[in-house]
């Protein structure tokens, strides 16, 4: 744990990515093999589940710290992140502690199913006895994710140099559904071992955003485009008579899309397809918002299946005949692709291939562009012809070119603090629009959140605003006079019922401060219901 | 007319919060003023206390050269430690405070009853400003700028010892550190405990010149400004104190390769940290963590507490819990929020 806890420290306490790789290299050269296993499980999302609730842990907390309930809360609200606070507010001890980081794992894995008594023991006794930074690491791997700023492709690099195994290799190796409580760092890292890959998913290539005019990109006839669809990505395997699928958050979603079973015995065995879930509501794609309806649902009932079900937009094939094909060009992979559609399609309700174009010149590209709010696109996707399918975020090969978002001139209403980095800003806004009510007075009606979108310079002044022009608290929300005007951005918007406005906009964000604009400026929501579709 | 006048004196409280600052009508003096007034007593030299443009300002006598440095000719008395002066019958009179060089607190009397206005303050001696003396009176009015049980400070001999064997892996790994501080007070704080050993300090334009204004009372290690003639090999391996101003501004490019470190209190917080993309934070502060703010109260045995800026609301309902009769008042003062958020110095 010590060790694992100054490499923690290490990671936080630098912005730069070569002092992170170096100090993970190192850690991962000396730390012993259980406690590699469990931090590799750890920098890649998977903790073990939480063992306690956040709020008994505040309660106890509260009691160790010797002060009311009220005044933790505050301080919690103002540190912006529990464990820390936890460990802030708890008298500091000298000792430190000998167990290593695989004994704390094992014993938060066996407190789950502990009573609350020996769970609260346990804690307050090790919030006693433990260090401030290995207390903060302790309620870290108690409450949830470490945001480090350690990506799974930065331990990866870091893996590969203290193993020197290929860091494409390992990421392979890394994905998947593997539990640290029952491999070991032989098994997952070292070892070659084929029936492991039954389920395991090719990492995702993934499209940078396109930057100036998409002309610069060269020749034209290089590039294939295609529609970008608004779904989730996704990659599916059928391997061995079994079908798998795999989200772009490594997650295995397979029970969450019956509709695609069908494809076993009709996609041969030892096909991986990359492509993107839609939802398909009367024979039509809809929205995310659509969507969404199905993400969250572990179960799906048959109500939901006949009202929205979903069909996968498939636009790769990455392993074809048992085989990796990634390395050969996207143009090859395609006419695999297309010759296997050919054969299968009429069988299969719930597959379609997104349709690959071509253009003789830029303008005609940039035409088709403008017509994806008709197609249910989100823009346009740029690949090269001769590329490869690489592992993550690579420049170069593939492009997408969204449309230009929706926008709406909207009053700030509601803000509430930041986490982690900007737990002592508020910089989390809600925004409002004019409404008429049935007495034809017009009020501000909320319809979105957003987060991003302002320079910290111009977050310090509308957090300074904030603070002078509160009218009411509501724990870590604060209510302020409507007087600031912002331009927000959106992908797309839907009518939706679970709403006060009625509508749903997606990944709404801040475009710029309308600082020239008056609250009396700012747009209706009759405007924003005029964007819908 | 003077009946009535000397009527209302007896009901008012001695101190009063108005437009202009801490106002005492009796003797027709304020406290720390954010407005131009004829009469301030100020408590310490930082911009939010000692602002610009009254007619006669009276302050402890090692804040004089100070403030003088920072709002030019101006009409100033020094006075003594716990030395009464007497205005209108008033009697004033100044005690250490432990936050900067310079900095007091204000005890004012009248007929029996005890006033006093902290200003800043620290309980914790840092070698440099007088330490920190707690004053019985009837109403203390307080700062509390870390009010909140999360704030616990390390001794500065510890923080100071990491700082110092930051330093020393910095310069064996070829990097020059960059340390932030306010210009007055911290800058100096940190200087005095520098290990010169490790090599040489080197210093921005705005904290060489505050330093020169002190050097005169107190004797600090070396240091070396840093002018467009200095080279940049000098420079690798040193330490360069500079205010947090400098951080992500041009004239900081100069130290390549560095790496930055900032000694505040609100580095307890990871966030406030990363906040300001800061390689390294030093929880060192010139203000009470919340233990030192509760046992100084306590120690004043004052029963009225008055808060001022920091977590003031949570603070005051902890006391009133606690069984003071506690409250706030609003005023223009920023505490070490105007070390870190705000760009008030020049870069030079």
């Amino acid at each position: 744990m010590k060790k694992f806890a100054a490499l923690i420290k290490t990671l936080d306490s630098t912005n730069k990515t070569n002092t992170k790789v170096a100090a993970l290299a190192s850690y991962f050269s000396e730390a012993s093999d259980t406690d590699k296993v469990w931090t590799i499980a750890i920098l890649s999302h998977r903790r073990p589940p939480r063992p306690v609730n956040t709020t008994l842990m505040r309660e106890w907390a509260t009691e160790s710290a010797t002060i009311p309930l009220w005044l933790f809360e505050e301080s919690y609200h103002i540190v912006g992140d529990l464990a820390e606070t936890i460990s802030l507010v708890i008298p500091t001890s000298e000792q430190g502690t000998e167990k290593s980081l695989t004994t704390f794992l094992e014993e938060m894995l066996a407190l789950k199913k502990k009573s609350e008594t020996e769970k609260k023991a346990y804690l307050q006794h090790n919030w006693k006895s433990l260090g401030y930074y290995e207390r903060f690491v302790f309620n870290k791997l108690m409450t949830g994710g470490f945001r480090i700023g350690v990506s799974q492709k930065l331990m990866t690099r870091a893996l590969s140099k203290a193993t020197n195994i290929d860091e494409d290799i390992l990421a392979y190796k890394l994905m998947g559904n593997w539990k640290p409580q029952t491999t070991t760092f032989q098994q997952l890292i070292l070892e070659e071992n084929p029936s492991d890959y039954l389920s395991k998913p090719y990492p995702f290539y993934l499209a940078y955003a396109i930057e100036g005019e998409a002309n610069e990109l060269g020749d034209i006839s290089e590039w294939s485009a295609e529609h970008k669809w608004d779904g989730i990505r996704a990659q599916v395997l059928v391997r061995s008579g079994e079908l798998f699928i795999w989200s772009r958050g490594e997650e295995l979603v397979t029970d969450k899309y019956p509709e695609f079973s069908s494809f076993v015995g009709i996609i041969p065995d030892g096909t991986v397809l990359d492509g993107e879930i839609l939802p398909f509501p009367d024979g039509k794609i809809g929205t995310f918002n659509d969507l969404q309806t199905r993400i969250g649902r572990k179960t799906v009932s048959n109500a939901l299946l006949q009202k929205t079900p979903v069909i996968l937009k498939a636009y790769d094939l990455l392993e074809w005949d048992n085989m990796d094909i990634r390395t050969s060009s996207f143009e090859e992979r395609r006419l695999l692709l297309e010759t296997l559609f050919q054969k299968i399609s009429p069988q299969l309700n719930h597959l379609q291939l997104s349709e690959t174009m071509s253009f003789d010149t830029w303008e005609a590209l940039a035409h088709e562009r403008e017509r994806s709010r008709e197609v249910k696109s989100e823009g346009l996707m740029l690949k090269r012809k001769d590329s490869p399918y690489l592992v993550g975020r690579k420049k170069g090969d593939w492009w997408k070119w969204k449309v230009d978002p929706l926008t709406i001139d909207a009053v700030l209403t509601y803000a509430m603090r930041g986490h982690g980095r900007r737990s002592n800003l508020f910089t989390d806004y809600t925004f409002a629009l004019w409404d008429t009510d049935e007495h034809g007075e017009k009020k501000l009606v909320t319809f979105a959140k957003a987060y991003s979108g302002l320079t910290d310079a111009e977050f310090r002044k509308v957090d300074h605003f904030i603070k002078n022009h509160t009218l009411e608290r509501f724990g870590p929300v604060r209510s302020v006079t409507p007087e600031l005007v912002f331009e927000i951005a959106f992908e797309g918007i839907a009518p939706s019922k679970r709403h006060k406005s009625g509508v749903a906009t997606r990944f709404p964000r801040i475009l710029r401060w309308r600082q020239d604009k008056k609250i009396d400026e700012a747009n209706s929501l009759d405007d924003l219901k005029e964007l819908i579709p | 007319m003077y009946n009535f006048l000397s009527l209302n004196m007896a009901t008012q409280p001695l101190l009063v919060f108005n437009e202009n600052g801490i106002y005492c009508q009796l003797a027709d003096v304020y406290l720390d003023p954010w407005k131009p007034v004829k009469k301030a007593v100020i408590t310490h030299g930082h911009a939010d206390h000692s602002r610009w443009g009254h007619q006669a300002y009276i302050t402890h006598h090692t804040n004089v050269p100070i403030i003088k440095h920072r709002l030019g000719d101006i009409n100033v008395t020094g006075k003594e430690w716990g030395k009464t002066f007497i205005i209108n019958g008033v009697s004033f009179s100044l005690h250490p405070a432990g936050h900067i060089i310079g900095s007091s607190q204000v005890r004012v009397a009248y007929k029996g009853e005890v006033w006093v206005f902290s200003g800043d303050y620290k309980t914790e001696d840092d070698g440099v400003a007088v330490p920190y003396e707690p004053i019985k009176c009837d109403t203390f009015i307080t700062e509390c700028t870390f009010g909140l049980p999360a704030f616990k400070w390390t001794s500065q001999v510890e923080v100071m010892n990491n700082i110092n064997t930051w330093w020393a892996e910095n310069k064996a790994d070829g990097n020059t550190s960059v340390l932030f501080g306010y210009s007055l007070g911290k800058a100096q704080r940190l200087l005095k405990h520098l290990d010169p050993n490790i090599g040489k300090i080197y210093t921005h334009g705005a904290i060489e010149n505050m330093t020169n204004v002190i050097r005169p009372a107190m004797s600090f290690p070396e240091t070396t400004l840093i002018t467009r003639d200095t080279k940049k090999e000098d420079l690798k391996g040193s330490m360069v104190l500079a205010p947090p101003s400098t951080h992500g501004s041009p004239w900081i490019r100069k130290m390549v390769p560095y790496v930055t470190g900032s000694a505040s209190g609100w580095m307890a917080f990871r966030g406030a940290r990363r906040r300001r993309a800061i390689d390294k934070g030093f929880v060192l502060s010139d203000h009470c963590d919340w233990d030192g703010l509760l046992e100084s109260i306590s120690a004043t045995g004052a029963q009225k507490v008055i808060c001022t800026h920091g977590y003031t609301d949570i603070f005051s309902r902890y006391l009133r819990e606690k069984g003071y009769d506690a409250r706030t008042e609003k005023t223009q003062y920023e505490g070490e929020l105007a070390e870190m958020e705000t760009n008030t110095e020049v870069t030079t």
